[in-house]
């Protein structure tokens, strides 16, 4: 099996290898050999372990022995396909690529073809296709919708996905894997190349990787992979001052933070949102004494900004730079010493992708800081150190693909030519997303497409496609083909506005003419008036009104910003990290590894009330001011608990409970009313176990669900994707605004009157998936059944202090007044609880 | 201009927003509403776009139930009842009886619109362009400028507002006492913000009113706390 590397390397390859004092790496050998073999392969390694030469290397050896084009002959399709989550990664690779080629003097071709290539590219590259094609899902989505994809695709041989763990949890994965089952009908030989990052279930990925036979094991790619190089050096910031009780600013810690600034070449500073990064980059700006260039980074700014920041760290000439997860992927930048995360990790994932950041030299230790923003997330970040950081990794599951993604994709395929349903269904379930796909299910979905499945066949004589005489399932009309291509990709953004630096002219409103300065989430500005100010690319901004789809902004002299800024985690808690949280509280012992002032928390809350051990669920009641409250503990992340808080409150109401509210963190729920629950419980009216009953899930969740406005959202993207609606014409382009209306209504129409329809089927198990996070409340209703612990107490319990903090702010929050405010009330709450 | 018994004064004329989207006149015992738009959802099928086709029998269970709660013995449709010239051809039968039926229990006035320019025959009630009652006069467009006693549809106000970091929009009457226009009734209609430039000049700003459709109930919100979209 193992072969010297000198087998497997051509002598123009071992000599440059040799002559850089290079020798291939073990994992670089391997996937010759696997290509030597023609084998799919998941490789598996670290950041800065040559991934991605290791990749292309197989493929590099066999376009050279191929050897020059010769004129006459009949030129040569695509050999190897490159498929990145990211276009900027596209581009990235081709630069990398470009050296060991032109060092060797290979006559291999190496181009890009993502949404920026312009059109005359596009169709020389149809002419004469490079050897190596480097591009992204939705761009593969529209070259097998060609009708020449079949001699475009003839010669491939190679596939390979890099950021293959970013890739597979997402609707876009479900595209590509569509695609990918696609090509291989093409062109059956190709082998799949996967590279990712460490992850905690390879097999996944193994079966992404290669055709699966429906009612067999999973076929498994082969696998290496690459062992850790050496340990990262993390540690939780030793911080002098005091680190509350709630939110998520960080902010007590910007001089340390400052410190490290300036201790370090190079500081990556990582925050979970963009309006932390805004916040946390004012922030060290009014801390930065010796004006160290610091800079600022995230997708909403604009791209010409986001690059000039790019150039300025690849050439080293910055300190500094707050960035969100725009800078999360494989992009190679500088040279980082050190990187900061801000706010809890929320998973292992993240966490090691973006450790792996600093250092991109693989044999050298990465060094990192965690801040805690509060004092859960001191808990949440030490038990990401105790995990053994990338030991335990916890990228989600793949789920079952996505309904909405499989219409588009039956479109595209009638868009490049005729198919017979009973070949296409093989096809689809030879897709590891997609190979629990029935037939039943499948022809709904072809329906769908075809007319909108409806039980009114309203829609037969305007079929999109139709089934034709010779069993073939075809395109009626060619429009339908250019919709297709104006509306293929799974990627829906929350309807975007430009902010324009513009001013005011007395008595006219707001006047244009300023340049851009990025983009906005229109709810965002929703609710501003003019005159609002606000953060928003490193500086304060003044809100002066709405031009056009355009926010116009000038510049403010304020150095406070008016409008707080919402600042929760976008990301919730991960599973794992919920169960080093938990352990952690059940297990005294840990908290002596806690810095002082969180285990003095802990211990007076186990004086004051009862710290749940490992697989229990503590419950809380008490009153306060004229209020009941019951605080739960089940540390099962955001979405999860604001589910739970929703399906609470319904019960409580229906028992008579009168609740009021409720809101909901990372690590508890808390739900407020009228009636003493403590004393309801108590009573048995309802006990505890009947209120957290699993049953909860049946029809009060169905009654819920239906209603909730989180449907819809999912909805509207289900209703884009399975094209339903368009994002756009020809001609015309619909606003945010518009396609939110509509869908809406048609949602509340489709609801009364069909709501077994396939869309709806397809949104349910978005949302349940998603938004709602249905599964992990679910284990977690079982996995507490019968070990709940209710502790009623005369007052609030210092565990409940940072959720109570939430209360009245659960939507807009952290920002500048309302930080004063939070702080008064802070101090009421906790002199309360610390009595 | 809000009466102890929830009648708001429109030139002369005591009538009550309803909730349904529907204004009433209890005094002419007179219902109207506002852009029903039927078969809006079907009329796009031919380029492809596939609705669920159940707008028309949406919208018709929501106007039967408001003509039973009200029990007018008048309805003015106030134009564009029917989306286009071809959407009778595509009604089902159904939905067919179930219009002929509210025809025949009142006297049915559908005004012309720029949708409807002739509203389809063989389903009852009585086409015409303009209609005036009392001080009040009905058709589907708002004339330009300031109107006194005018009730029209047509432009399907909404209205946004912000409360506590959160925007609302809703469905509205848009009225400052002198006139009023009606939101839309039909199930995929759409709305345009009363700040919309298409309403310039038509009311005053400081007395207008968004009467905003909740859940049940309509909340008058005034102008200056409007927010554009």
């Amino acid at each position: 099996m193992t072969s010297a590397p000198t087998d497997l390397l051509p002598p123009r390859f071992a000599d440059w290898f040799a002559a850089r004092g290079w020798t291939p790496r073990p994992h670089q050998v391997a996937l010759l050999e696997k290509a030597g073999e023609r084998r799919s392969v998941l490789l598996i390694a670290p950041t800065g372990a040559g991934k991605t030469l290791a990749g292309f290397l197989p493929s590099l050896v066999e376009i050279a022995a191929r050897g020059r084009h010769k004129p006459g002959t009949r030129r040569r399709g695509i050999h190897t396909l490159y498929i990145s989550p990211l276009k900027a990664l596209a581009v990235d690779i081709e630069r990398n690529l470009e050296k060991p080629i032109s060092e060797m003097g290979l006559a291999i071709t190496v181009e890009t073809r993502t949404g920026d290539t312009p059109s005359h590219k596009r169709q020389r590259q149809k002419l004469a296709p490079p050897d190596i094609l480097l591009t992204t899902p939705e761009q593969l989505a529209l070259l097998i919708a060609a009708d020449d994809a079949s001699t475009f695709f003839e010669d491939l041989k190679t596939v390979v996905l890099d950021e293959l763990h970013a890739l597979v949890t997402s609707k876009r994965g479900d595209l590509l894997a569509l695609g990918l089952a696609r090509l291989r009908s093409i062109a059956p030989a190709i082998r799949t190349v996967g590279l990712s990052a460490t992850v905690a279930e390879p097999d996944d990925l193994r079966g992404w990787l290669v055709p699966q036979r429906p009612g067999e094991p999973p076929a498994l790619a082969d696998l290496v992979t690459v062992a850790g190089g050496a340990r990262p050096e993390i540690r939780i910031l030793d911080t002098e001052e005091r680190v509350p009780w709630a939110g998520h600013s960080a902010r007590y810690a910007i001089g340390e933070v400052m410190k490290e600034i300036a201790a370090h070449r190079m500081t990556l500073i990582f925050v979970n949102t963009r309006s932390q990064a805004e916040m946390l980059f004012a922030e060290l700006w009014n801390h930065n004494d010796d004006a160290l260039p610091i800079a600022l980074h995230h997708g909403s700014l604009d791209a010409s900004r986001r690059r000039k920041v790019e150039a300025a760290m690849a050439a080293g000439s910055l300190r500094a730079v707050v960035a969100t997860s725009t800078l999360d992927l494989g992009i190679d930048w500088g040279d980082v010493d050190l990187v900061v995360h801000v706010g809890a990790p929320k998973g292992a994932s993240r966490l090691a992708q973006r450790i792996g950041r600093a250092n991109h030299r693989m044999d050298e230790p990465s060094r990192a800081v965690l801040v805690p923003a509060n004092r859960f997330e001191v808990m949440e970040c030490k038990a990401a150190l105790d995990a053994n950081y990338l030991g335990a990794q916890d990228t989600p599951p793949i789920r079952d693909g996505a309904l909405d993604v499989l219409a588009q994709h039956v479109l595209g395929r009638a868009v490049s030519g005729p198919f017979r349903p009973l070949d296409f269904h093989a096809e689809i379930v030879s897709a590891y997303p997609y190979r629990g796909l029935d037939w039943e299910t499948f022809e709904r979905v072809v329906d769908f497409v075809a007319t909108g499945g409806y039980a009114l066949r309203s829609y037969e004589r305007y079929a999109k496609i139709r089934l034709t005489a010779d069993g073939t399932w075809r395109l009626t009309h060619p429009r339908f083909a250019q919709q297709y291509r104006l509306n293929v990709g799974t990627i829906i953004e929350a309807p975007l506005m430009k902010v324009r630096l513009g001013g005011k002219v007395r008595g006219t409103g707001p006047v244009m003419g300023g340049r851009i300065l990025g983009e906005i989430e229109e709810y965002f500005c929703e609710t501003m008036a003019p005159g609002d100010t606000f953060l928003f690319a490193g500086e304060v901004l003044r809100y002066e009104g709405i031009r056009e789809n355009e926010v116009i902004v000038s510049r403010s002299r304020d150095t406070e910003a008016k409008i707080p800024i919402y600042a929760g985690g976008k990301f919730p808690l991960s599973t794992f990290l919920a169960e080093g949280v938990r352990r952690m509280l059940g297990d005294p012992e840990t908290w002596k590894r806690l810095p002082t002032q969180v285990a003095e928390w802990l211990e007076i809350q186990q004086l004051k009330s009862v710290l749940p051990k490992f697989d229990e669920l503590l419950v809380e009641t008490f009153p306060r001011g004229n209020r009941f409250y019951m605080v739960a503990y089940p540390f099962e992340g955001r979405l999860a608990h604001q589910t739970l808080g929703m399906l609470l409150t319904r019960r409580l109401d229906r028992m008579g409970a009168k609740p009021i509210g409720f809101v909901a963190t990372d690590y508890c729920v808390a739900v407020w009313g009228l009636e003493d629950l403590g004393h309801l419980f108590a009573v048995k009216r309802p006990s505890v176990h009947q209120l957290f009953d699993e049953d909860m899930l049946g029809d009060d969740l169905d009654a819920w669900m239906a209603d909730s406005y989180l449907l819809k959202r999912t909805f509207r993207a289900c209703a884009l994707i399975s094209g339903l609606v368009e994002k756009k014409h020809p001609g015309e382009e619909k606003s945010g605004r518009q396609v939110t209306v509509s869908t809406d209504l048609i949602y509340d129409v489709l609801r009364t009157h069909e709501p077994d329809h396939i869309l709806m089927r397809a949104t349910w198990a978005d949302a349940a998936g998603g938004l709602l996070d249905i599964a992990r409340l679910s284990q977690m209703l079982s996995r507490i059944s019968g070990h709940i612990v209710h502790k009623r107490l005369d007052v609030i319990s210092p565990l409940a202090v940072p959720v109570m903090l939430e209360i009245g702010r659960e939507r807009v929050a952290g920002g500048e007044g309302e930080e004063e405010l939070l702080r008064e009330a802070a101090d009421d709450l906790i002199a309360d609880a610390m009595q | 201009m809000l009466t102890r018994d929830g009648l708001i004064h429109l030139s002369g004329a005591a009538v009550r927003l309803d909730w349904s989207g529907a204004l009433h006149w209890p005094e002419e015992e007179l219902l109207v509403v506002a852009d029903l738009h039927f078969e809006k959802g079907t009329s796009q099928g031919m380029r492809g776009r596939f609705l669920p086709p159940y707008d028309t029998r949406t919208t018709l269970g929501a106007l039967e139930e408001v003509v039973r709660r009200l029990s007018p013995k008048r309805v003015i449709a106030l134009g564009d009842s029917f989306h286009d010239r071809a959407a009778d051809g595509r009604l089902m039968e159904g939905e067919r009886n179930r219009i002929r039926a509210l025809t025949a229990a009142v006297d049915w006035l559908w005004i012309t619109g720029n949708h409807d320019p002739e509203p389809p025959e063989g389903l009852g009630g009585q086409s015409v362009d303009i209609v005036a009652i009392g001080p009040l006069v009905f058709r589907h467009e708002p004339g330009r400028g300031r109107q006194t006693g005018e009730i029209a549809g047509h432009l399907h106000p909404c209205a946004r507002v912000g409360v506590r970091g959160r925007a609302l929009r809703r469905r509205a009457f848009v009225s400052d006492g002198a006139r009023c226009i009606l939101p839309a009734f039909g199930a995929y209609t759409g709305g345009l913000n009363v700040l919309d430039d298409a309403y310039r000049g038509m009311f005053d700003r400081v007395r207008m009113i968004a009467w905003m459709i909740g859940d049940q109930r309509v909340y008058p919100v005034r102008g200056p706390m409007l927010v554009p979209d």
